[in-house]
């Protein structure tokens, strides 16, 4: 999968398919499960059906909000945040269960 | 409107702020070919995801450059999920972390009987790694391991 066509296409992955997405929904919209379920057919249907390596696929599906966001994306400024080296957690919640707890209540805490 | 072209843009613009040029991966060889061996229906899939996409109780990634993987039970309840990145806008990924790490959607195509079945655990890394040497020497070679000890038949790659 890959919003970005220009950049994958010069990695030149074995398959690609394009959706034609803002970064940050590379399989959809979010609570979207329909959309996101074709999104997938027809991207994972490549496997069966492209033939020779460096195939990109364009999926047929149009971002609903409008096209403004392409003239935004890394237009001016410098959206990123600092580039910590500590654990960067979405909620302090995790941290505090990845730090207390984690090794006892997590099963899936092997990194 | 024709497709974003990210990288006369991102390279424009880094010049506008005096940053460095970005090193560009281009792989100009013909890319290896393994053609699928047995019909969709009958495969298992396996799935990286670069969004940085962790489990509540896991140790999350940081944002310089962590080549770091954590794998993530096929079976784990979507709520568990958690994203965490310093380069795109996480705001979808936090309310459904489907849009970067589809799995809901690949265990209803598993229901459907479109895919044969999932691997048992999907990995996750966080992307916006600057070294493609780093990518390339360490963190794909154990990635491949690991596909390699899921015995999967496929691998869906998710960027962000």
């Amino acid at each position: 999968m890959t919003s970005a066509r220009d950049i994958t296409l010069a990695v030149n992955p074995p398959r690609a398919a394009f959706l034609d997405f803002p970064l940050g929904y590379t399989v959809g919209k979010p609570h979207a499960p329909g959309l996101q379920r074709r999104i997938l057919v027809e991207a994972l249907s490549s496997f069966e059906t492209m033939t020779a390596p460096g195939s990109m696929k364009e999926l047929p599906f149009r971002w609903s909000g409008g096209e403004e966001w392409k003239a935004k994306a890394f237009a001016g400024g410098d959206d990123r945040t600092p580039r910590h080296d500590a654990p960067q957690y979405q909620d302090e919640a995790d941290r505090r269960l990845a730090e207390e707890e984690g090794s006892r209540s997590c099963p899936v805490c092997r990194s | 409107m024709l497709p974003v072209d990210y990288i006369p843009r991102i390279r424009d613009n880094y010049a506008r702020l005096g940053y460095k040029a970005y090193n560009w991966v281009v792989n100009r060889d013909a890319a290896p070919w393994t053609p699928l061996r047995k019909p969709l229906s009958q495969c298992r899939l396996g799935l990286a995801a670069s969004g940085g996409v962790y489990a509540a109780g896991q140790v999350a990634f940081h944002h310089k450059d962590d080549t770091s993987l954590r794998e993530i039970p096929t079976d784990i309840g979507t709520k568990e999920l958690r994203a965490t990145h310093f380069a795109y806008d996480l705001s979808g990924a936090r309310t459904d972390p489907n849009v970067v790490f589809p799995i809901d959607t690949l265990r209803r195509l598993v229901q459907e009987g479109f895919l044969g079945g999932l691997a048992s655990r999907f990995h996750t890394f966080m992307g916006g790694i600057y070294s493609s040497r780093r990518v390339v020497e360490d963190l794909a070679p154990r990635l491949t391991a690991r596909f390699l000890e899921d015995g999967v038949d496929a691998v869906l790659l998710v960027p962000v």
